[in-house]
């Protein structure tokens, strides 16, 4: 089943025309997403090819929906104007927005939150890698890839895997496909403080998912996002759980990068997540190298 | 990015945050005329540093105390002649210390009372938080552990901004009587400046009222968004590099994202989760990481080359390891860049390198037909194992 997308979603990409955005809609399509429709505003009326398939690009997001019928969108739009980008997706009525872009102020997303409230649509990112749900075919081709992971790591499978960081998760997803555990889907939620779906909404839906039998999950310094989700799990997830966490060699007070990455206090180091991961349950991998192995034994499969 | 305290003051000044009044001096003799301008009994000198704890600080020549209360000009010319181009070591410089290159000269103010206030950006609520407690001028932190009940926290709804009601309530809280009024512009002013400003914190420890009454913020310290610099350049151009540390600074000048550590195993990685893990991991097996360094997704060949010569101009660096998993990366723009970087630096390293994902193989071949003297590396566990031991 998978969580939020498949094979068969029709996406839209906002951003498609720019360089960015058309070569991970390349490498969508080469993967078997339902690309459906681009929206740039002012080149409505253009057409993306690539592979045979001619994909109409509009100049609204409302355009593109009401005459593809897409309801997920994936955004490759500069940080300057990635909200605006995002609200007018929210506006629109998708169900699901993957922000991709990297570099969005913050108070630009704290304002975006508080105008998407009591909206149906689900953001996941910005700063993320996007979402895969891998394919039955060769090199796990026939998923819905959105975002930009390489789509060779993955294998369909079973371990559901959430993480904030993006290259972190292709190393976990490698690991598991190596070992032969493939994935129902994998969630990248990025990097930033404020951001549209937390650890704890995933695992939820991770925990929904039948064909969802065990989990990953990837943290790093910075918020209380993996304990709050931690502790729910404690309570709700019988699945299965490994979890990693980064930059346990971090220094105080500095941003490692992701806007989201600072040790504020005590809580949020390190060592503090680990120890509050293990607590609820959570097998909690020593290196970034035995993610799927401490997964392995934790599940007993 | 940080400022200096003199440059806090001309932000708290243009948004009307009441500050005591002062002028910033780069020589004795404009310290002399700074005090002269402001035409009061008296002063305050303070070394200009982005480092708390300068009035316990000491200075290399020996002058003790980076805030100093004088009683004339003349007096402010001589304290400034003993700072102005001397180290001062704090708490918080650790022990190199930092040079001081201006000093402010603000009039001196007597303190009846001192409050703690500071808005930060709550990332669990989205909200702007507004953190007071009548317990300033202290370690707010050690408040926090002894006497929590003291910390006052109030949010704002950033789409409404701060209402009249949240500022009453803070007022009441904080023992603001005659001086509501006063406090409540400081207030309003402040969190204004917060959000316009891009702000992710600011700090204000102590907000003094005066024994005549005054409502003032003697200092502050401030944290900006850097995502959001790009729409401020007015406070961009306040940054002082020569506050930063000089591998950091390099490192921006190219768009990279450094932060220099103190160890002598350097890391080159794509990604800052993967980045962070590979420190990680350098310490697990017994290493010592020099850096974080991301190259980030969409790096050049240019900036891999500029990364390169970063890491090996560090004297400490006895080792590098690469681990590139490339999503948006391509593994052979990495090669290529190590390829080049060796050939125009030379390698005298051990160097282990490790690569996943978009276009290996290209890059596989790439490094072996450079015949770059590297060693290569399939895990991450492998990889660290080996850079530890070629660095032994």
């Amino acid at each position: 089943m998978s969580i939020l997308v498949d094979e068969n979603t029709k996406v839209l990409v906002q951003g498609i025309t720019g360089s960015f955005g058309a070569r991970h809609t390349q490498l969508s399509i080469d993967y078997g997403t339902q690309i459906v429709a681009g929206v740039t505003p002012a080149k409505g009326g253009q057409t993306f090819e690539h592979s045979g398939k001619k994909i109409p690009v509009f100049d609204t997001v409302a355009a593109a929906v009401r005459e593809t019928g897409a309801t997920v969108s994936v955004i490759f739009v500069p940080c300057v104007y990635s909200g605006d980008a995002i609200l007018e997706a929210v506006d629109a009525g998708l169900d699901l927005v993957v922000c991709i872009t990297e570099g969005i102020p913050v108070m630009d997303m704290m304002r975006v939150r508080a105008m998407m409230a009591g909206s149906k649509t689900r953001l996941v990112g910005p700063n993320c890698p996007g979402i895969v749900t891998p394919g039955r075919g060769e090199k796990s081709h026939g998923g819905c890839r959105i975002g930009i992971s390489p789509g060779y790591i993955h294998k369909r499978g079973n371990v559901g895997v959430v993480s904030r960081s993006g290259t972190l998760t292709y190393e976990a997803v490698w690991q598991l496909t190596q070992l032969g555990y493939g994935q129902s889907t994998c969630v990248g939620i990025g990097g930033d403080p404020i951001n549209g779906t937390s650890h704890l909404d995933v695992l939820q839906l991770f925990n929904d998912d039948p064909e969802t039998e065990a989990i990953i999950m990837i943290g790093e310094i910075g918020g209380n996002a993996e304990a709050e989700a931690a502790r729910w799990a404690k309570e709700h997830c019988k699945k299965p759980i490994a979890g990693f966490i980064a930059g346990a060699t971090a220094p105080t007070g500095r941003r490692m990068g992701h806007a989201g990455a600072i040790v504020g206090g005590e809580e949020d180091t390190a060592r503090a997540k680990k120890r509050i991961l293990a607590e609820c349950g959570i097998a909690v991998a020593e290196t970034p190298s035995v993610m799927a192995s401490t997964l392995r034994e934790r599940w007993g499969k | 990015m940080n400022i200096h305290e003199y440059q806090a003051k001309e932000l708290f000044d243009r948004f009307g945050v009441p500050s005591p009044q002062g002028k910033a001096a780069a020589t004795p003799k404009e310290a002399y005329d700074a005090a002269k301008w402001l035409a009061v009994k008296h002063l305050v000198v303070k070394a200009q540093v982005h480092a708390g704890g300068r009035g316990k600080g000491v200075f290399k020549n020996g002058f003790k105390g980076g805030v100093q209360v004088v009683g004339s000009p003349e007096e402010a010319r001589k304290v400034a002649t003993k700072m102005l181009g001397e180290v001062l070591v704090t708490k918080q410089t650790g022990e190199a210390g930092r040079l001081v290159r201006k000093v402010m000269v603000t009039e001196a103010v007597s303190i009846e009372r001192e409050i703690y206030l500071a808005i930060l950006m709550d990332r669990e609520s989205r909200r702007p938080v507004i953190i007071a407690s009548t317990e300033g001028g202290m370690d707010i932190e050690e408040v926090a552990a002894k006497t929590p009940e003291k910390i006052i926290h109030e949010s704002v709804n950033p789409l409404a901004g701060l209402q009249a009601y949240q500022v009453r309530k803070l007022c009441d809280a904080l023992g603001f009587n005659t001086t509501a009024r006063q406090f409540g512009r400081l207030l309003h002013a402040l969190y204004k400046l917060f959000i316009e400003c891009d702000c992710s914190m600011v700090e204000i420890n102590p907000v003094v009222v005066t024994s005549d009454d005054h409502v003032y913020a003697l200092d502050a310290k401030f944290n900006f968004d850097d995502n959001a610099l790009f729409r401020h350049p007015e406070i961009l151009a306040m940054r002082d590099p020569e506050e930063e540390d000089p591998r950091e600074v390099a490192a921006s000048e190219f768009g990279l994202n450094y932060i220099g550590l103190d160890g002598n195993i350097a890391c080159l990685v794509n990604g800052a989760g993967l980045a962070m893990a590979t420190m990680d991991i350098i310490k697990y097996y017994g290493g010592d990481p020099a850096n974080f360094l991301d190259v980030g997704g969409g790096a050049t060949k240019d900036q891999v080359v500029a990364a390169f010569k970063i890491i090996m101009g560090d004297a400490k660096v006895q080792g590098i390891l690469v681990n590139i998993f490339g999503g948006i990366m391509d593994c052979d723009v990495i090669a290529n860049g190590i390829v080049e970087a060796t050939r125009e630096v030379g390698l005298s390293l051990p160097l282990v390198v490790r690569l996943e994902g978009n276009n290996v193989d290209a890059a596989r071949q790439t490094l072996a037909n450079a015949g770059v003297a590297l060693i290569t590396a399939d895990t991450m566990a492998d990889a660290a194992q080996k850079i530890v031991a070629a660095v032994k």
